[in-house]
């Protein structure tokens, strides 16, 4: 697995739970179905993988002791995880969010916008596709039409700007 | 039209050199076919057959004369001097080469032109009324609710990875000439009350293998709340709908599945923590539709002396004129149906001498500007009523004056086995043949109006189900075997046809369409057209004929 | 997409598209052809199974995509397809008899009438 943000590949700090030693470490990813018997434990960080079926009612409950939640990308195709990713920061969470599954660097921006931190990429699809190809795919389209979305702007937003100054103007 | 500002230019620019970049990497092997499948379904190519096709946008139906040039250069160029109009309004080049296609973009860009969603699991290239903006029966022009659909659609982040497909249709007349309730979203313009006008909202339609009405969502959706509104409504779907079977993946599977209340409820859920943008969408729609240009109609009077003489005097135009002519809004003008069904023809297929000839009319006699209709047909939206005459002697010269539109030779066929990889049977050659047989221009007359519709597969690209006459083409036993179904209606009054019995072979299709049409000329009563006839007797009585023919043929 | 590896009825032949050109392809004594009537033809599993490696590895160099074998009949000593979609596909449009392989390679097309 690799992990990659909007400024490349980097190393992951959190690591699975039930990998050797890993409750000692400072921040671990345990699956959904341990996360009600798992306590926040103080300056240790938390993070949960789920499917892209969860909802975001079954896990708002959890989000003040949450760090990082992963949600699984199961195909490129599968495009769930976007709309969720999307409603749970519209449900407030805060935390880093991860895509986790083979995306391909065309939906990287598409990531970042629903809300995404980060994407854990299969070795296969990190090996096939550089750090370059990620990077680049982020530029490609620098002015999106849709407002609303965690990106610098959008060609609606531009427009609403252009006649709110005009207006004053 | 819409006139692109300096942001949808740069937009389709960039979109150019996005596809470009991904057919590099797909070449080079850092995308697999698997991971490359999707990006180019999202522009619109597709592996056909013979080869790769093209699939050209051309949002709800309007095409402008220079469009239409271009269009002629790249089918000279890049393909094989043809085009082919789809029921989508959308055009096809059949044998485009992948290494070729982000120069095709280019060309295409240069004409304020893209095949962004023309394919793919995304939210596709949205159609609408084809006499938007001309129709006297229309609350208001549609086409800038299209385009804001458009726009906020492309290459959405949330929306491109659907569970399948997704096709959005506006009108704004209580006649539904777009077949709107076969979409998974079919909005409709309409007052409310107050004499506000708004959005009447329907979901869940669609043909395909499970066809389906849409049904009703939201009576009344004001102004101003259509992308939040769209937005909630893609999510559900996102979310929900299934993506264990491709075959129950479309929003009507989930909307039948849960039901339309359901469905709603949690619409209007989604709905309630929506951002809102109201007023600012409105004032985007206001601009949007200041990017139309302004048509300076001429003042004429109502009826055109010219018009009227030459009706009378020309038979053979006053037989064109019969079929062809749309009531426009403006006093002396009229929008005018140009049929790309010549007997015996390939439906909806246009050469590039065609097209140029077309382009050239289109400017002398329509204001640069001409549709294409879910039928494969074109319009020319603002012709002079003086100027028909003119108009219909020029189109004589180029084939394109076959005066059958609505007719029984007027057939919707998709492309089927000739081209389509998914197809199970050759769809082509049975509306040929049928045409062929009906090809004597009395006896259309004296059919009247009927509509054959036809479909190489399940997925129903030709409409079959709302087809007056519907053929499906499918395999029996390692053999071409078609299916005819009988009362579909894409009006709205949307019907969806009944199966009139086991599948024909292909030599006796035509045989069988002239017993279906048989009763009718027999059982009809005065005045009444064939899906009327249809109606007040039942599939039933159609049955008996379409089966005992069947059995005389087999024996 | 087509998995090469499914087991179609001998004589068979591999058919694919060329993955820059889209254009129909077949493979042959000496590589991917554009001629149907130069498709090698497997008479027996073995050679059948040296079709699936060269349709994997067509696939695998990026040279075609949607390789998989067909099941033929040899008539003439030219290789036609049994199943009527795989037969258009190797000859173009039934409706435009002016383009595609069938006016390309008229003997295989007269082969492929009979
Ligand atoms: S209906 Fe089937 S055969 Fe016809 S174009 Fe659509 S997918 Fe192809």
């Amino acid at each position: 697995m690799k992990l990659l943000d909007r400024n490349g590949f980097r190393t992951d700090d959190f690591s699975r739970a039930g990998a050797d030693g890993a409750a000692r470490l400072d921040a671990v990813i345990v699956p959904f179905a341990d996360l009600p018997s798992t306590a926040a434990r103080a300056g240790k960080r938390l993070g949960v993988d789920i499917p892209n079926t969860v909802t975001v009612e079954q896990l708002a409950p959890h989000f003040e002791k949450l760090a990082l939640i992963g949600i699984a990308f199961p195909a490129s195709t599968d495009g769930r995880g976007f709309s969720l990713g999307r409603r749970l920061r519209r449900a407030g969470f805060k935390g880093l969010l991860r895509a986790s599954g083979p995306l391909i660097p065309d939906q990287f921006p598409y990531a970042l916008a629903c809300g995404f931190d980060e994407i854990e990429l299969p070795d296969a699809s990190a090996a096939r596709q550089p750090e370059s190809q990620w990077l680049q795919a982020l530029g490609a389209i620098t002015l999106p039409y849709q407002r609303g979305y965690a990106r610098p702007s959008s060609i609606f937003e531009q427009r609403r700007q252009a006649r709110k100054e005009a207006a004053h103007g | 039209m819409y006139r692109y500002d300096e942001f949808d230019e740069r937009f389709v620019r960039e979109r150019v050199a996005q596809f470009r970049d991904q057919v590099n990497r797909r070449l080079s092997g850092a995308l697999t076919e698997e991971e490359f499948r999707p990006l180019r379904l999202q522009n619109g190519l597709y592996l056909q057959l013979h080869a790769y096709m093209l699939r050209i946008a051309i949002p709800y139906g309007v095409l402008s004369s220079q469009q239409l040039c271009q269009l002629a250069v790249i089918a000279d160029k890049y393909d094989r001097g043809y085009g082919h109009f789809t029921t989508r309004t959308n055009l096809q080049f059949n044998w485009p080469k992948l290494k070729d296609a982000p120069d095709i973009l280019d060309l295409l860009a240069d004409v304020q032109m893209h095949c962004i969603q023309t394919s793919g699991n995304d939210i596709r290239n949205v159609t609408a009324d084809q006499f938007a903006g001309v129709a006297g029966d229309e609350i208001e022009d549609p086409r800038p609710v299209a385009e804001l659909i458009r726009q906020w659609s492309s290459l959405h982040p949330e929306f491109s990875f659907l569970p399948r497909k997704f096709k959005i249709a506006v009108i704004a007349s209580q006649a539904d000439r777009a077949v709107m309730k076969s979409h998974d979203v079919g909005i409709r313009i309409v007052r409310n009350k107050a004499g506000e006008s708004g959005y009447e909202i329907f979901a869940g339609g669609g043909l395909g293998r499970t066809p389906m009405v849409g049904k009703r969502v939201r009576e009344f959706l004001p102004k101003g709340q259509l992308l939040a509104y769209l937005e909630a409504l893609l999510r559900v779907y996102n979310l929900e709908g299934r993506r264990d079977n491709k075959f129950k993946a479309r929003i009507k599977i989930l909307v039948h599945e849960i039901g339309i209340d359901a469905f709603r409820d949690r619409v209007e859920a989604e709905f309630a923590r929506a951002d809102a943008f109201s007023d600012d969408e409105n004032a985007e729609l206001a601009r949007i539709s200041a990017q139309f240009e302004v048509r300076n109609y001429e003042k004429l009077s109502a009826r055109s002396e010219t018009f009227e003489a030459a009706r009378k005097s020309d038979p053979a135009f006053a037989e064109w004129v019969a079929h062809s002519l749309f009531a426009h809004k403006v006093d002396g003008y009229a929008a005018v149906t140009i049929s790309l069904k010549p007997v015996g023809g390939v439906p909806g297929d246009m050469t590039s001498d065609q097209m140029r000839f077309f382009a050239d009319l289109t400017d002398r006699f329509s204001l640069g500007e001409l549709r294409v209709t879910h039928a494969q047909n074109l319009v020319l939206p603002n012709v002079k009523q003086d100027d028909l005459h003119a108009l219909w002697r020029e189109l004589g010269k180029a084939g394109l004056a076959t005066p059958n539109v609505g007719l029984v030779t007027d057939i919707i066929s998709c492309p089927g086995l000739d081209y389509c990889a998914l197809a199970t049977a050759r769809s082509i050659p049975i509306a040929q043949a049928i045409s062929n047989r009906f090809a004597d221009k009395a006896r259309q007359d004296e059919i009247g109006p009927l509509q054959i519709k036809i479909s190489g597969c399940i997925n129903a690209c030709g409409h079959h189900h709302v087809g007056h006459i519907g053929i499906l083409g499918l395999e029996k036993r390692g053999q071409e075997s078609y299916q005819i179904t009988l009362g579909g209606d894409p009006t709205e009054n949307m019907a969806i046809g009944e199966l009139l019995g086991p599948g024909l072979a292909a030599g006796d299709v035509p045989a069988a369409i002239e017993r279906i049409v048989g009763v009718y000329l027999d059982k009809r009563a005065d005045g009444e057209t064939f899906i009327e006839t249809v109606k007040r007797l039942g599939v039933s009585e159609f049955k008996a004929a379409f089966l005992a023919g069947a059995q005389n043929e087999a024996a | 997409m087509a998995t090469p590896l499914k087991r179609t009825p001998l004589p068979a032949i591999l058919i694919a598209n060329d993955l820059r050109i889209g254009d129909v392809v077949f493979w042959s004594q000496s590589g991917w052809t554009r001629d149907p009537a130069a498709a090698l033809v497997a008479h027996d599993q073995p050679a059948a199974d040296a079709l699936d490696a060269a349709a994997t590895a067509g696939m695998a160099r990026q040279e075609v995509v949607d390789a998989y074998l067909i099941d033929v009949d040899v008539r003439e000593g030219v290789p036609v397809p049994r199943h009527f979609r795989e037969r258009f596909k190797t000859l173009g449009p039934s409706v435009h008899p002016e383009l595609g392989k069938q006016a390309q390679f008229a003997a295989y097309a007269r082969a492929a009438a009979e």
